[in-house]
């Protein structure tokens, strides 16, 4: 008798002891958050998500297209995770469509989402009415960096604020015998240095018919035809060791002050850091040429794979508000390089182009999507072979017009 | 037995040509679109390279390997002192991952890092190497890392053959007084046919399946100077979300094999017949 009431008590307290377990919230994460200053970033969103009673499970897969592809085949067969990275694009459309994704309506409602984040970014997240996709961060593609030391050293006193103005401090760095323009020829990068020209020199209308409209008239027209030529003209500062590069090896090149400009992303800074460099003292970050130079926005969202598992949709939800709090937004971005997606948040304590950034987005009329956030992966990609073609190859510029406008048809 | 094979590799190749016919992008659909992703992929500019860049590839990469294979075996034969260690240092290559590899390769190759500057530093300031970055000329690279990777299992292969020659037949060619080159290439390479064909069918599958080479060295570049067909499929695969045009280039790519497959094994099959 005594013996089958302890065996009774001490199934029930292992039972319980199970279920105080189950009631922590589990949330297996695919991402590919995988450098150093990567992982320190999603460390910050992990130890917010269990400050906020839950438990992370990180699984995390080097590059993009294979964490991308896991997460896919994850969902399809049947073992979905409680929430995959994704881009602020396109890519997980045809997931939606699908079926295969919960939404998180109650979480943006109740948080008020359609309050602070950009239109772009609303634009994606939201579907057919419905929220598909947590927003984490803002990056923005087409910033120019410059290296101090190098345009000391080359007699350059001041940043370029136009076109002509970087293309004199560009041959100012070739006379000094510096590299000009450090790039990585890999294609994503010469179409990074594409959007950049087309947003500095075409500007926010040709970008949007280009992109949004895919609008013929404005492929072939005259203003376009200068983007492509001022496209063609930059790769003449470039040094023969481009091809292949690594877009951290030319960051790099700037870090060591041996060459003096670098078309890239914001996530540039994490490299700058890794080295003890300081924006304003070190290098120079510029948004865009003009006062009203439009702000690109891509980023990262997370998705949340269909499941009516109730435990599984309560981490979503706790996931997807953790994420877009303001003190996790300001953690994570600080670590990341990019930006906040709202900009209600303190801060003081970014670095100043992150200041820079944040103080634009602040201007709805200068927000506009990267490339991805209106075209299909595949008509990005058509594009992109052309572009790199036309970096790497003398192609005559009308040539790559046609090409483009049918490749966007 | 039969069942895996027929499921496994039949199966799975017909499902790949009813994906090519229809418009599947992330997921596969089942409509019909008749054969406008063959239209598409064949109006591809990067497409058509890529055939272009697979056929130099396989016509170099399997001459020169054959060739330098066999003259390493050759040279091996000749009863060498250390032939075992000999042996092993020209197959290690080929134990070694061509990601690795690779890489080394594109470092060396590299006009700022690599051979070129080398020799320059040498005293040459005028020595030019810089195939890699030559839209031209960097399928030629690719060749040259590959060729460095097989030959030695191609020495492998054709010395086994070599030492499969009965030694009655050398000391008859010396009695003869037949000059050395003119046995070899009379006598013994004929009597080698069948080794020739399995490493003529190895290599062949090597060239047809290129991937890891031309991604480790080069990604497909400089631009898409070094596409390949097997990187094309992948990319549009995975990253450009397209299902459609990815199997419609792996039918094509199937069909390329079978018309240089099919003619021959016809051809065995007669023979056969006929003795």
């Amino acid at each position: 008798m005594q013996m089958n009431l302890r065996l009774n008590l001490t199934v029930a307290a292992l039972l319980m002891a199970g279920a105080a377990h189950a009631q922590a919230p589990r949330a297996e994460v695919i991402h590919w958050w995988t450098s150093g200053g990567e992982s320190a970033a999603v460390k910050v969103l992990a130890d917010a998500y269990r400050a906020a009673g839950g438990i992370w499970v990180d699984t995390s897969v080097s590059l993009g297209e294979q964490a991308r592809s896991v997460a896919i085949n994850r969902i399809i067969g049947g073992n979905p995770p409680t929430a995959a990275q994704f881009n602020t694009t396109k890519q997980f459309f045809d997931i939606v469509d699908q079926g295969l994704l919960n939404n998180i309506d109650e979480v943006a409602i109740r948080d008020g989402w359609d309050k602070f984040l950009p239109e772009v970014v609303l634009n994606i997240i939201k579907v057919k009415g419905h929220y598909y996709a947590a927003p984490v961060n803002i990056h923005m593609p087409a910033w120019i960096w410059t290296s101090k030391a190098a345009f000391k050293k080359a007699g350059i006193t001041a940043e370029p604020r136009s076109m002509d103005e970087l293309f004199a401090a560009l041959e100012k760095l070739k006379a000094a015998g510096l590299v000009p323009l450090a790039h990585g020829g890999q294609p994503w990068q010469d179409n990074t240095i594409f959007t950049n020209v087309l947003v500095n020199q075409g500007g926010r209308d040709l970008y949007l018919k280009l992109f949004r409209d895919r609008d013929p008239k404005a492929i072939q027209s005259e203003a376009f035809k200068q983007v492509l030529l001022t496209f063609k003209r930059l790769q003449g500062y470039v040094d023969k060791g481009s091809p292949g590069r690594n877009w951290n090896d030319a960051t790099a090149m700037l870090i060591k002050g041996t060459a003096g400009v670098q078309f890239m992303g914001d996530w540039v800074k994490g490299e700058f850091g890794l080295a003890k460099q300081e924006a304003g003292r070190d290098y120079g970050c510029i948004p865009g040429f003009g006062a009203n130079s439009p702000y690109v926005i891509q980023g990262d969202v997370l998705v949340f794979p269909k499941t009516t598992d109730a435990a599984a949709i309560k981490a979503q939800k706790l996931l997807a508000s953790v994420i877009t709090a303001p003190a996790t937004q300001v953690a994570f971005n600080i670590k990341k390089g990019s930006i906040p997606i709202r900009t209600d948040v303190d801060a003081t304590k970014m670095d100043i182009c992150a200041q820079q950034g944040l103080a634009i987005m602040k201007d709805k009329s200068r927000q506009i999507g990267n490339g991805e956030a209106y075209l299909t992966p595949d008509q990005n990609g058509a594009l992109q072979d052309i572009i790199t073609a036309y970096w790497n190859k003398n192609i005559p510029v009308e040539k790559v017009q046609k090409d483009i406008a049918a490749a966007l048809k | 037995m039969a069942l895996v094979v027929l499921v496994g590799y039949l199966g799975t190749a017909l499902w790949s040509l009813r994906v090519s016919l229809s418009s599947s992008r992330t997921f596969p659909t089942y409509d019909f679109v008749g054969l406008a992703q063959f239209e598409r992929l064949f109006g591809n500019e990067r497409w058509m390279l890529s055939l272009e860049n697979l056929a130099i590839y396989g016509v170099l990469f399997i001459m020169a390997c054959m060739l330098i294979g066999f003259l390493l075996a050759v040279f091996i034969d000749q009863k060498v002192r250390g032939e075992g260690l000999l042996r092993t240092i020209f197959l290690y290559p080929y134990a070694m991952s061509f990601v690795a590899t690779g890489l080394v390769w594109q470092w060396v190759l590299n006009p700022t890092d690599g051979i070129q500057q080398a020799v320059r530093q040498m005293g040459f300031p005028d020595f030019t190497f810089d195939w890699i970055i030559d839209q031209d000329m960097v399928i030629y690279t690719v060749v040259i890392a590959a060729v460095w990777q097989a030959s030695g299992l191609v020495m492998a292969l054709m010395l086994a053959g070599l030492r499969g020659i009965d030694i009655e037949i050398w000391k008859a060619s010396r009695i003869d007084g037949i000059p050395a080159w003119r046995v070899y290439f009379s006598i013994i390479l004929p009597m080698m046919a069948p080794t020739v064909a399995t490493v003529f069918i190895l290599l062949f599958t090597g060239v047809i399946k290129v991937f890891d080479s031309v991604v480790a060295m080069t990604q497909g570049g400089p631009g898409t100077a070094s596409e390949v067909p097997a990187k094309f499929i992948m990319d549009h695969l995975f990253g450009r979300a397209n299902l459609g045009l990815a199997s419609a280039g792996a039918v094509v790519l199937l069909l390329t094999v079978l018309a240089l497959v099919a003619p021959l094994m016809y051809a065995r099959a007669r023979k056969e017949g006929v003795a």
